[in-house]
């Protein structure tokens, strides 16, 4: 099995009972969630919308380019986004574990 | 000797340098499978790129796109944004819980043996389909590129392929298999930014001229020899109501699920995670390939629909010479040489990334776990396995892909992505966000999505159809028989059967010891508290 490094004392249950851990995994969830909804809505949109309404997606757009292929397109730069958003909020995410955990190690025994 | 031999001479040479470097360097178990979790971020985002952008990629997607227009398009889209689900579901929590494989985060709060067994025997299933199919693809390659040298067959290329990789594993483990997949990786996105450029100055750097012959390619159909002219910008050449029947749209969806789930499923692009000092660098190494990567899908449709335009449908001689055969008419044979060269790399270095894998989890997860209980009394014993292993995989590979080098590479592939969907991301999400996640839970899901996969695709239209007597040799379908299952793609029945079977199997089978494990994992899932670090020495 996995040997954990950290003394078999480790305060898992301490920490999961922190506020600031409650906090952390609600804001983690908060975003990661809708943001998931999202970009599986967004990218079965394209297979959708060409398979059932395909003479929609064929109407020229910008002189020859078609709805169909700048909606392929967008998916890039959707993900991107998506991608930009969430290293964003991780870097704060980040943060406060680092808090929890120093905080947890330097008064290991406040319960 | 060609140019393109001392081309691919070059990169062996090069990489065999790289295995020598990293063998010196190769002390210890988390040297071995995890490179000493030293690879930086963006060096990490190329090797994650490399492993991703295969030889079906490159030479699938542009002459998917060269053929059937938008629809192949469709490929890369799906692709990219499958890297989403490994940035915000998968990499942090994995790098955090495990410390070699996948299945390190599974057996962390389930009973170890039958998890780690069940998870091995799919990985190694997976990470062979991939193999087979990029062996087939170098051997395939290499009788076209080299043809007027007649000692280079199919086979030879293949057995050239299947030890050229067992070297790097088995010697450079995998610091030096993330080395060669970067250089690769490199190698590649000069090739096809060089051949994308040479495209554009074809029509002038004019977008407006590059679209415009795109919408209106004429050429003779290969089925009516008729000539038509057609809008290669049009979705519905491959998928269309027209050309599947109706069908086609649902296959689209099916695919569209394979791959957005599968790729979080692939233990080779997992294993990847390990290899840094933690998890902010292993999110900072998915954004780095999904740049890369993206950038390199945008260009697959200058090359696809360069090659449409440029050569036309009827000229280009298989599908998956597209690419090459657009270099040499755009930059002449050295070009074409260097092409075809960074082809077969790509080749050499996925099928590296896949052993190295495979064998990782057979060390690891069957040798020491499962038949050793866990009870490492020697950590060096694990590498001899796992060096072993490379060679049997190699051997295995080999002689498999020698077997099979009829079948259709793109259906290989898609049998891996089928299972890594079905039985590989089920059972890993569950086991981060499901309390009551249990063993028998686990253990159901790997099961069952391994078999309803492999299963649907053997009653699916690419191995079953009744053909008329003309129809011969490849292109016949395995069983004579009306398929029972319509769809190429089991993906969009045999993942939702994967997440069934591992909840149903949770919830007969409950586990207090998994769920009281639950808070533990979370805390070092979330936080990194206990997490892997990056060896000493």
């Amino acid at each position: 099995m996995n040997q954990i490094q950290t003394p078999d004392s480790t305060p898992w249950s301490r920490i999961a009972q922190r506020p600031q851990y409650q906090e952390l995994l609600r804001s983690k969830r908060a975003f990661i969630l809708p943001a998931s909804l999202f970009f599986v809505a967004y990218y079965f949109a394209l297979p959708i919308l060409v398979g059932w309404w395909p003479e929609m997606m064929k109407k020229p757009v910008f002189g020859p380019v078609n709805a169909a292929y700048l909606f392929a397109l967008s998916e890039f730069f959707m993900a991107w986004t998506i991608a930009y958003i969430y290293v964003q909020k991780a870097g704060k995410w980040d943060e406060q574990a680092r808090q929890i955990l120093a905080e947890e190690s330097s008064k290991p025994s406040n319960h | 000797m060609t140019p393109a031999i001392w081309m691919f001479l070059a990169f062996v040479v090069a990489t065999l340098g790289i295995t020598v470097w990293a063998a010196k360097r190769n002390t210890g178990a988390s040297a071995y499978f995890a490179a000493g979790r030293s690879i930086t971020g963006w060096q990490n985002g190329l090797a994650v790129a490399g492993d991703y952008m295969s030889a079906a990629s490159f030479l699938g997607i542009s002459g998917m796109i060269a053929l059937y227009g938008f629809d192949g398009f469709m490929y890369s889209v799906g692709w990219l944004v499958a890297y989403l689900t490994v940035l915000l579901v998968v990499a942090e929590p994995l790098r955090n819980a495990g410390k070699y494989t996948m299945a390190d985060l599974l057996a962390y709060r389930l009973s170890p043996r039958p998890v780690r067994a069940m998870a091995s025997l799919s990985t190694i299933t997976v990470s062979t389909f991939y193999m087979v199919a990029q062996m087939i693809g170098a051997g395939a390659l290499v009788k076209l590129l080299l043809k007027d040298i007649s000692w280079i067959t199919t086979n030879t290329a293949i057995v050239g392929v299947g030890v050229m990789m067992v070297v790097y594993v088995v010697f450079g483990g995998m610091l030096a298999t993330t080395w060669v997949q970067i250089i690769k990786a490199i190698l590649l996105m000069t090739g096809t930014i060089f051949l994308s450029a040479l495209v554009m100055k074809h029509f002038g750097f004019s977008f407006e001229r590059f679209f415009d012959a795109v919408s209106h390619i004429t050429y003779l159909d290969s089925k009516t020899k008729l000539e038509v002219t057609r809008n290669f910008l049009e979705p519905g050449m491959k998928f269309g109501d027209a050309a599947t029947g109706g069908i086609g749209k649902w296959d689209l969806v099916s695919l569209g699920i394979a791959l957005l789930f599968g790729t979080a499923g692939l233990p080779h692009i997992l294993v990847r995670f390990y290899t840094v000092p933690d998890a902010k660098t292993a999110r900072v190494s998915v954004v780095w390939a999904m740049v890369i990567i993206g950038c390199f899908y945008i260009l697959t449709t200058f090359l696809g629909f360069g090659a449409a335009t440029i050569i036309r449908p009827d000229h280009i001689v298989t599908d998956n010479m597209a690419a090459p055969q657009l270099a040499e008419t755009l930059g002449g044979p050295l070009f074409f040489a260097f092409i075809s060269a960074v082809a077969f790399a790509t080749i050499l270095a996925v099928v590296a990334g896949l052993t190295i894998s495979a064998s990782a989890s057979f060390a690891h997860d069957f040798y020491s776990n499962v038949i050793h209980h866990g009870k490492e009394t020697d950590p060096n014993s694990e590498v001899r396995v796992a060096r072993i292993t490379a060679f049997v995989v190699g051997g295995v590979s080999i002689f498999l892909a020698i077997q099979l080098q009829t079948v259709n590479v793109a259906f290989l592939v898609g049998l891996a992505f089928a299972v890594a969907a079905s039985a590989n991301l089920p059972v890993i999400v569950l086991s981060i966000f499901w309390k009551r996640f249990s063993t028998t839970g686990a253990v159901a899901g790997l099961s069952v999505g391994l078999l309803a996969s492999i299963v649907l695709i053997l009653v699916s239209p690419s191995l079953m159809g009744i053909d008329p007597p003309e129809v011969l040799g490849t292109k016949r379908h395995l069983i004579q028989m009306n398929a029972l299952f319509p769809l190429t793609n089991p993906g969009i029945l045999s993942i939702p059967i994967g997440f069934l079977a591992a909840i149903l199997g949770s919830l007969m089978r409950p586990e207090p010891e998994a769920e009281a494990k639950f808070e533990e994992l979370q805390v070092r899932a979330q936080t990194g508290l206990g997490a892997e670090t990056a060896s000493s020495h």
